[in-house]
């Protein structure tokens, strides 16, 4: 447990992903199984059951503790783990422990325990701790880890311990469960790679090149390439064995929790690739519908009627336990068919293919997503001999984005980045105005320009500070920017009433007054 | 015996002892000042007399040199009389070099005003000397039960291991220039950190005035001598400089900087990674809550004063004791500055 503790204080306070890789790496290279392997499942948050409950570390203190004066150390503190960590008074008569118990040793405690006796080994082992090491035990036991470290960077991680591609650690992911003693024991080289054939796992996914429109035009023709539309809603793979039915991210996250409307609907027993959506009886939902349901792990059943989710199809990757990635696009594009021709409409669609007789035709469907306010971003050319490779292959799928809006806004705050960017002011927040001449923030962007700008703009800023809140430095508003986005809609999260998708410096307009950047109005067309 | 009401008073520059006609560490300019310690929010320049022991003035002259006022200098344990009805002398707060607690003595009752103060070891300054009395001012820096500072010996410990398993990286610990950053560097020798410091411009000559009151801290260097390829030799090695320079341009300059913050906030984790620290030292120069608390009770005041910090807390827990407590709450304390 005390190595456990200092692997998450080093993890938690260090900065680079690269260094907390390394430290991870160290950790178990040098930790015996099957300790390594459930540090490892806490980290990465694949820990399937909690050791206690919250409410339990939160009622032990209270106990312990004046309400007054604990609710005025949580304020404080703003966060229970922690504030329960420092706050810990030992109990009057404690048991003392000779050594504190190994990880595994915990947790297979904890799970042989009833309530009762939950609650004693608890209190036993936070009177034996120290704050860092209590902090670990209450994040772990309730699984509320956050160390800045994700799921890709932890299996990148292990990747690295074994040389091989992240694609082989994604595959596998799904398929292992903690403590994840064979996936070591193959890693170390002491056994074959771990047998996952009856699990349901992700598998990763093909992904497509921005089109070269110079030279990957001239190739496209319907014989050789099929088109449908790019939507804007995120990429899931539903993978099912009729018992079991996951959706993974693009990633390979499972984010299963999230949609179990969609998981209910699933009756099939393949690995399909689609576009996650929102859909309704108005018609397909905008990005901003289904972000109101990403990341909600419980999603209530109201936003579950509101908000049902909607899964389009474009690909197959196995039906009924056979492997159908290396079979052409063509043939997959049957097989999907077959698949659907059962299934519930409201929920599953396939993303149909657009019928054209040359590249024209491409260049005005492309215009036509332009006008459809980010519900599509574009068009996706695919290369109908194609076979399902996991990566970016080359001349195999096409992505043809839409052009994105410009608006031209002026720089009111900046914060200071991370990682090889800490300490320069590299996040900003830009505005338009209104009719009262006053600026009104519409976003916040991060990227879009050079090294050499950011280090322009990071001069400018320091030259031009007015007031600061917290770690947000107010600027005169004297800087325009313009600034790229895919598409705006209407938000209550900022003043202005709009959100940007994905918007990012597109220009530094040194030159052009403040005074003659956009104005609200201007956005407020672009939504209409 | 009047009580402490009728002759100390909030005014807008700070707390005023009427028959003394003095104000303590007040923060706008007063014709008489009694000055408990030199960090910049409890003494400030402007005054017309200055009453504090001899270091505190002559840490007030190096920040606020041509400030020349009437200057008292007062021994620990020296009376004075301030008017002829009011006695003050000074006892150690074991806050930082010439820290001082201001006892008041005016017809038969006895106020102490503390300061900041600390009770944990530090070897560059006077042990905190408990002081009975009728009403006592204290500080609340650290005035919460989530606040229990660790032994210094662990925490320079962390930073001999890491110096050990990182010997490519320069160590730079953020660190406020009076006091902080005496008290880490003599920690850590006497830890056995045996290579030199390298020193930010702005540390150096409080850490002169310190050599100057016998206080020796082995080799130094000024991190400015070193230019360019120059600066390799920083690697592995312990660089102190002021906390904004953590997150600032300056720090870039060191070889594969390590960033460390040493200061009593960074028990909460949120507050280190604020500071974009890598490594959080737990160094404090306030009393943690325990401290506060048995302080207050040595001293078997009838009547506790809570000047700055997070009053409620204490006032709160002093009042459960059956302790006469309110909170002063008085303005132009930072919070940063411990």
């Amino acid at each position: 447990m005390e190595e456990f503790s200092r692997l998450l204080d080093e993890l938690y306070f260090t900065n680079s992903t690269l260094a907390k890789e390394k430290i991870l790496a160290n950790y178990l290279m040098s930790t015996p199984d099957p300790d390594r392997g459930w540090a490892l499942a806490a980290i990465a948050g694949t820990l399937s059951f909690d050791l206690f409950k919250r409410n339990l570390s939160k009622s032990l203190i209270i106990e312990r503790m004046d309400p007054e004066l604990f609710q005025l150390s949580y304020d404080y503190v703003g966060e229970l783990s922690e504030t329960i960590a420092l706050a810990w008074q030992q109990s009057e008569n404690p048991v003392l422990m000779s050594r504190l118990p190994s990880l595994s040793e915990i947790i297979v405690e904890f799970q042989s325990r009833g309530k009762e006796g939950i609650r004693q080994y608890l209190v036993q082992l936070l009177d034996n701790m120290t704050p860092p090491q209590r902090w670990a035990l209450l994040k772990l036991g309730t699984r509320g880890l956050r160390i800045g470290m994700s799921a890709r960077s932890v299996k990148r991680t292990l990747a690295n311990m074994k040389s091989v591609d992240l694609e082989v650690i994604e595959e596998l992911w799904h398929g292992i469960e903690p403590p994840y003693e064979d996936l070591f024991a193959w890693i170390e080289g002491r056994a074959d790679i771990p047998d996952i054939s009856n699990s349901i796992r992700y598998l990763p996914v093909m992904l497509a090149h921005p089109i070269d429109e110079e030279k990957d035009l001239e190739r496209i023709t319907p014989a050789t390439h099929m088109a449908e539309w790019k939507w804007d809603g995120i990429r899931v793979q539903i993978s099912s064995n009729l018992d079991e039915t996951k959706i993974f991210s693009r990633t390979g996250d499972d984010i299963s929790g999230s949609f179990p409307d969609l998981v209910e609907a699933v009756d099939f027993q393949a690995v399909v690739d689609g576009e996650l959506l929102i859909k309704t009886q108005e018609g397909i939902g905008s990005f901003n519908d289904l972000q109101q349901r990403l990341n909600k792990k419980k999603p209530s059943a109201k936003l579950i009627k509101e908000r049902p989710a909607h899964f389009r199809g474009y690909d197959i990757l196995s039906k009924d336990g056979e492997n159908l990635r290396s079979l052409p696009l063509d043939e997959r594009r049957l097989a999907l068919q077959r698949l659907y021709e059962n299934l519930n409409q409201d929920r599953f669609s396939i993303s149909k293919q657009l019928e054209f007789k040359d590249v024209d035709d491409l260049k005005q469907m492309r215009e036509e997503a332009d006008k459809s306010n980010g519900l599509l971003e574009g068009l996706m050319i695919k290369y109908r001999q194609s076979t399902y490779v996991s990566g970016r292959p080359k001349h195999a799928w096409y992505k043809w984005k839409c052009d994105p809006y410009l608006l031209d806004a002026v720089l009111m705050y900046a914060q200071r980045g991370h990682g090889k960017r800490s300490s320069y002011y590299s996040d900003y927040t830009f505005g338009l105005w209104n009719d009262a001449g006053e600026l009104l923030p519409i976003g916040k962007a991060y990227f879009g320009f050079t090294d050499e700008e950011l280090k322009q703009i990071d001069n400018w800023i320091r030259k031009n500070k007015l007031k600061r809140f917290g770690p947000v430095q107010e600027v005169k508003k004297e800087l325009v920017f313009e600034v790229a986005f895919d598409s705006a809609h209407e938000s209550t999260r900022h003043k202005s009433g709009y959100a940007l998708r994905f918007p990012r410096i597109h220009r530094i307009r040194w030159d052009k007054p403040a005074g003659e950047a956009n104005v609200i109005e201007d956005l407020a067309k672009l939504v209409q | 015996m009047a009580s402490a009401e009728e002759w100390m008073q909030i005014r807008p520059q700070g707390l005023y002892c009427v028959p003394a006609d003095s104000y303590i560490d007040p923060h706008e300019p007063v014709h008489r000042a009694i000055i408990t310690h030199g960090h910049a929010d409890h003494a400030r320049p402007g005054h017309g007399q200055v009453i504090a022991t001899e270091e505190t003035q002559a840490i007030m002259q190096v920040r606020y040199a041509g400030d020349a006022p009437e200057r008292i200098l007062l021994g620990y344990g020296q009376n004075h009389a301030v008017t002829p009805t009011v006695n003050l002398w000074f006892a150690p707060a074991g806050h930082v070099l010439g820290s001082a607690q201001a006892v008041l003595e005016y017809n038969n009752h006895r106020i102490v005003i503390s300061g900041d103060y600390k009770r944990h070891p530090d070897p560059t300054c006077k042990p905190f000397e408990v002081v009975q009395c009728d009403t006592f001012i204290t500080e609340a820096t650290f005035a919460l039960p989530v606040f229990s500072h660790p032994k210094l010996e662990d925490e320079m410990a962390k930073v001999l291991r890491s110096l050990e398993v990182f010997p490519e990286r320069t160590h730079l610990i953020g660190v406020y220039a009076l006091g902080k950053c005496q008290r880490v560097m003599k920690t850590l020798r006497q830890a056995g950190y045996e290579k030199p410091f390298y020193l930010h411009g702005a540390l150096i000559s409080l850490t002169e005035l310190y050599e100057g009151c016998g206080y020796d801290f082995g080799e130094w260097i000024p991190a400015s001598d070193l230019k360019g390829k120059a600066r390799e030799e920083m690697r592995g090695k312990v660089v102190l400089a002021p906390p904004s320079t953590l997150a600032d341009r300056w720090s870039r300059t060191l070889p594969d900087m390590l960033p460390i913050m040493a200061s009593g906030w960074m028990q909460i984790r949120a507050r280190a990674r604020q500071r974009r620290a890598e490594m959080a030292l737990i160094v404090s120069d306030h009393a943690d809550w325990q401290d506060l608390i048995t302080t207050v009770e040595e001293t078997q005041a009838k009547e506790v004063w809570i000047t700055h910090g997070r009053t409620d807390a204490l006032e709160y827990e002093l009042k459960r004791r059956g302790i006469k407590a309110k909170a002063l709450d008085l303005i132009g304390r930072e919070e940063e500055v411990e």
